[in-house]
């Protein structure tokens, strides 16, 4: 990557960054992210009847949490920029399409990365109230990013699909139902009854349940990491093919 | 400095641009005339590279857009139609943010900034958010993006839509001035503009040229070019037509409207002569008669454009 690629990128992911803070969207957002984790840690997580000094309770809500947050941040990264028209100035500036999808990618995650990092309180009261194993937190707290990364690459290829936001919300909720479902026991429990294990394996492999739970476990498994990444690398591929091919 | 070569476009079975081919050379400023629809803005939205052509090319100071996107882009100024710019920035922050995305850092970027804001005359507004702005404003700060660089070649389209006259006239003066220097070409359907800002002009009609010329020779185009108008005091229309039409010059007359005395329009045999006016003063002067008003028509843009171009309300 040259110098000059990543000057663009950097000056896309500030703009969008700043953008963010510019507008009530971010606070608002930082606001429920941090209430409803709260909420689901404490009330429907049973955290303090659990008796243990880990963040289990907090961790597992995530995939579903981000299920709906996740897309409603990701859902403005083209399709505001279609709707508003700013795409042609973006796009007829010297600078490859793919710079302008990696800066905005950089900037939502960077956001969600700091919404993440606000939950901080409760890292610290479960140090204060035991004695967690902090080496699985981290493998917690990264696995619980690279999935916020995965969904969100797959939001923004959403709305490059469409100048209309409910419609790229929408459809990046129900595809990052289906990484959650593929893998959801209930729903691998039902698929027993008529379909071989190995194609449940198969199926669940695509499941981001199913390696985001290493994570939880503490486990950094390469393979778990490779899959989120290639996820995420993926969407945000098929996001340049359809910037290059729907332009107005 | 932009070679256009039998560009076309087509959206499903729609074709927007027809083997489209012509060329803007440095120190000149093309106008790009057509009724809406014509295929104007996607033609710009071609020689930006925002659009991939369907069949035909376009080079930018020799590199084409399809094959070097970044050297051609780097080389154009582009106001795009609706002059779309990021809402929620200030117009600092914006021009900020162009200049960086163009390479433009440091004191050169101070530089860019502080000549830009001055062209487009935006200190009043430099720290405001663009969505607070008027639509003139917003259309400068756009225009202002366009120029940051310098650029050789400037692509802009319906610069003026939405201004009022003042902000009109300036933007029109800016564009004469850097077509001085500079390849320009701009899209518009306001008439009077490409006499005000023109070198050059061409008329589109569903994405074909039908007429390519300088402003001169496009109104020449026109059915009055080369007739005679005049207005004469105490003479009768009908005695004032029979002496007029007897000219050998003159083709035929006809009675127009004059604010007072008889008006009448006498149009010549031979176009490119100018006997005729000379032939009209000479018979006024023999007649004795009190002429008001006599003018050799240059001919009328919007008849040109209104006999080349079908309007978009005619069913196809």
């Amino acid at each position: 990557m040259s110098n000059r690629s990543l000057a663009s990128v950097l000056a896309i992911t500030k703009r969008e960054t700043v953008s963010y803070f510019s507008s009530p969207v971010a606070y608002v957002f930082l606001v429920i992210f941090l209430l409803l984790t709260g909420f689901f840690t404490f009330t429907v997580g049973n955290f303090f009847e659990r008796g243990e000094a880990s963040l289990a309770a907090f961790f597992a809500w995530h995939p579903w949490l981000y299920l709906v947050l996740v897309p409603a941040i990701g859902m403005r990264l083209w399709s505001e920029e279609r709707r508003s028209g700013t795409i042609e100035f973006l796009l007829t500036m010297p600078i490859n399409p793919w710079e302008a999808i990696v800066g905005k990618f950089l900037s939502s995650w960077l956001f969600l990365a700091i919404g993440l990092a606000l939950t901080f309180p409760v890292v610290l009261t479960v140090n204060w109230l035991g004695d967690p194993d902090n080496g699985q937190i981290v493998a917690g707290y990264l696995g619980s990013f690279f999935l916020a990364g995965a969904y969100l690459a797959i939001a923004g290829m959403t709305s490059a699909l469409t100048r209309n936001q409910v419609v790229a919300f929408i459809l990046a909720v129900v595809l990052c139902l289906f990484l959650i479902l593929a893998g959801f026991n209930p729903v691998t429990d039902l698929l027993t009854r008529w379909a071989s294990p190995a194609v449940i394996e198969t199926v669940a492999a695509f499941s981001v349940m199913t390696h985001f739970d290493g994570f939880q476990k503490g486990v950094i498994d390469s393979r778990d990491l490779l899959f989120f990444l290639s996820v995420t690398g993926f969407a945000l591929f098929a996001t340049a093919l359809i910037i290059r091919n729907r332009r107005a | 400095m932009i070679r256009i070569e039998n560009l076309s476009k087509t959206f499903g079975r729609n074709t927007v641009v027809d083997n489209l081919s012509f060329t803007v050379e440095r120190g000149e400023v093309l106008g790009l005339l057509g009724p809406n629809g014509a295929g104007k803005s996607t033609t710009m939205r071609m020689i930006t590279g925002f659009l991939p052509p369907s069949a035909g090319r376009v080079s930018v100071g020799g590199h084409y857009v399809v094959g070097e996107p970044l050297a051609a882009k780097r080389l154009i100024g582009y106001l795009p139609e609706s002059a779309a710019c990021y809402g929620d920035m200030s117009v600092h922050g914006f021009l900020m943010f162009a200049a960086e995305l163009r390479g433009i850092s440091g004191a050169a970027r101070k530089r860019a900034l502080a000549r830009v804001v001055d062209l487009c005359f935006l200190e009043n507004v430099l720290y405001q958010s663009i969505d607070t702005l008027s639509k003139g404003y917003r259309h400068r700060t756009c225009l202002a993006q366009a120029l940051i660089h310098d650029p050789d070649v400037l692509v802009l389209d319906e610069p003026t839509d939405g201004l009022d006259p003042n902000q009109k006239h300036q933007v029109r003066n800016l564009i004469r001035e850097i077509g001085k220097t500079k390849a320009v070409l701009f899209s518009t359907h306001i008439l009077e503009e490409v006499d005000a800002a023109c070198s050059r002009a061409i008329i589109i009609d569903r994405g074909r040229v039908v007429a390519n010329g300088t402003p001169g020779e496009l109104k020449a185009m026109s059915e009055v070019a080369g007739a005679v108008t005049l207005a004469v005091d105490g003479v009768e229309v009908t005695i004032l037509g029979e002496r007029l039409a007897a000219l050998p010059e003159a083709l035929r007359c006809e009675p127009v409207a004059a604010s007072a005395g008889s008006g009448m329009r006498v149009f010549p045999r031979d176009r490119s002569a100018t006997s005729l006016t000379r032939a009209v003063m000479e018979l006024a002067e023999r007649e004795h008669w009190h002429v008001l008003q006599l003018r050799t028509e240059e001919g009328h843009l919007d008849e040109v454009f209104r006999k080349l171009t079908l309007p978009d309300t005619v069913k196809k």
